[in-house]
């Protein structure tokens, strides 16, 4: 039961990770709030969903084009709700303002293009379930498990093998000092917005495959938690993201299980205020709070 | 006279520059939050139980309200000491569901389905009063003791208190306060819209208030009016352009963050850098 318990919690969890590492991503180049990450979440879904439905592809391609449907999107957000407010030198709370305004469009236009209502992904695909001792997986929370640890990993590699992985950690580091060193900052900025938004919409894809619950406005609550989850395993830093996230999944499913299940949610923010008060700095923070 | 239509937005512009001015007071101390639609939940629910239920006159219930709200702002604020920047908005932020979640499955509160049948004792006249009333005491504080110690603590904590400025009052105080405003301001919604559900005080009344402080600008308490002005009366005068207005406004938030990024009024001082 508890190991049944775990198993499920690390799937909602890795979804989890997925959207907070995006956030941690953004903030560690920029030390800037995203407001809209949700929303990019939420177009994911969508056009997975749409790629399933009208080209009757299966899931993978469903993945890979919201995986490019959404970096694209990041880019396009970087361009129009960042770049102009740091070139003027704006006050932290500005580009706030603007993916406010970010948020509020694509959950209009995704009402306009797809429809207000909740919908599934079709049960075409078919779920398998294998029982491994006490424990039942089905082949959906493979699949999501699986892409997750595969896409971190995959961030993992891009981050410590490549340059311009190096050249993203040197400008999280200190973006004056990269520059310095010859490194082009709006580059890795924009290259930063489009892997993070290709998380967030592969985390899209998989939470619609698990709840088959997608609406334009499903990125509210995911985007609040993600940034909670982000703080949670220390500002900026994308292991402690997705540390924090499969331990807030399985804080969640344990909390259902044996708490009462209705406040599921408020447990999980009174979890983060509490580490929040006595680890100011995050779980996996190191040194001091900016 | 005025139509009711527009009664209505006029009263709703009043509140929103109600909740603004309360969150402007913290946020001059430099603790941005963005839990404010929590502290206004409260308000609007224990007014409306006082009003409804125990058949008070509406001041009291909004004295009522205001009290739990600044009680609730109070305690949040010890925290908020120890942390700040991005860490106090998302602790906030936190707190802001946590309340939502709570009226959520209360019980005696009608749970998610909400409470109805709020008598209806928000006036136009009522509203600008508590509005102006507020304004006035922003520009009081502003060259009072209190105000000049706000604005210390916002430019350097450390020099502040070097210089004998109490933190903890300071700073527990603007938040407390800034608390019970959206507490008075919850209440006077409540009675304005006349059902009150869960929903209505989420993560979006939050950022909603948020905006609409940062969007007029920190530079003055004149700045949360400009504000409130835009964000109730922009969507109104946008109807001709009916299903692609929320659209529309978004643009126009990205266009006011990118052309005006300290807000519409910025002060001779730049806020925060």
């Amino acid at each position: 039961m508890l190991l049944q318990q775990l198993v499920n919690g690390l799937m909602l969890g890795s979804t989890y990770s997925l959207i907070a590492i995006g956030y941690a991503l953004i903030f560690g180049v920029l030390g800037l709030v995203h407001l809209a990450h949700g929303e990019v979440f939420m177009m994911g879904a969508l056009i997975g969903l749409q790629i399933v439905l009208w080209l009757h592809a299966g899931p993978a391609v469903a993945l890979v084009g919201a995986l490019l449907g959404t970096a694209a999107l990041g880019v396009v957000i970087e361009l129009t709700a960042f770049r102009p407010i740091r070139a003027r030198n704006g006050p932290i709370f500005a580009p706030m303002v603007s993916t406010i305004g970010v948020g509020l469009i694509l959950q209009e236009v995704a009402t306009k293009a797809f429809g207000g209502e909740q919908v599934g992904f079709p049960h075409r695909l078919e779920p398998v379930t294998w029982r491994l001792g006490p424990v039942t997986i089905s082949s959906v929370q493979v699949l999501i498990l699986g892409t997750a640890l595969v896409l971190m990993l995959a961030l993992h590699l891009w981050v410590t093998r490549t340059r311009m992985g190096m050249a993203m950690r040197a400008s999280a580091e200190s973006t004056l000092t990269a520059r310095l060193l010859g490194i082009s900052t709006d580059r890795v900025i924009l290259v930063t917005f489009a892997v993070a938004s290709a998380l967030a919409g592969a985390a899209g894809v998989l939470v619609g495959l698990s709840f088959n619950a997608i609406s334009p406005f499903m990125g509210i609550d995911m985007g609040v938690k993600g940034l909670a989850i982000m703080l949670l395993g220390g500002l900026g830093n994308i292991y402690g993201a997705m540390v924090g996230g499969l331990l807030l999944g399985a804080i969640e499913v344990l909390s259902v299980a044996y708490l009462a299940s209705s406040y599921r949610d408020a447990f999980v923010f009174a979890v983060m205020i509490l580490i929040l008060l006595f680890r100011p700095q995050g779980l996996f923070g190191v040194g001091q709070v900016r | 006279m005025i139509d009711s239509y527009w009664e209505s937005v006029l009263i709703f512009l009043a509140i929103n520059t109600v909740l603004a001015l309360s969150l402007y007071l913290p946020i001059s101390a430099g603790q941005l939050s963005l839990g404010h639609g929590g502290f206004m939940a409260i308000g609007a629910y224990v007014s409306v139980i006082c009003t409804t239920w125990l058949g008070w006159p509406l001041v009291a219930g909004l004295a009522g309200g205001g009290l739990a709200a600044g009680l609730a702002g109070a305690v949040v604020g010890f925290p908020a000491l120890r942390i700040k920047g991005i860490y106090l908005i998302i602790l906030t932020m936190g707190f802001g569901e946590i309340v939502r979640i709570f009226f959520l499955n209360f019980e005696p509160t009608g749970q998610a389905s909400g409470i109805g049948g709020i008598k209806h004792l928000t006036t136009l006249p009522l509203v600008t009063l508590v509005a102006a009333l507020m304004l006035l005491c922003l520009a009081r504080f502003r060259h009072a003791r209190i105000g000049r110690a706000l604005r210390a603590v916002q430019e350097d904590e450390v020099a502040a208190e070097a210089m004998g400025v109490d933190l903890t009052r300071v700073k527990v105080g603007a938040f407390a306060l800034g608390a019970l405003g959206a507490g008075i301001g919850g209440g006077l919604y409540a009675h304005h819209a006349l059902f009150i559900d869960p929903a209505q005080f989420g993560f979006f009344r939050s950022a909603e208030i948020f905006l609409i402080v940062v969007l007029g600008g920190l530079g003055s308490y004149w700045g949360p009016v400009v504000g409130a002005a835009v964000v109730t009366l922009l969507p109104e005068l946008l109807r001709f352009v009916q299903d692609w207005r929320m659209t529309v406004f978004g643009t126009l938030l990205i266009l006011c963050a990118v052309l005006r990024p300290a807000g519409l009024l910025s002060g001779r001082r730049r806020a925060a850098a």
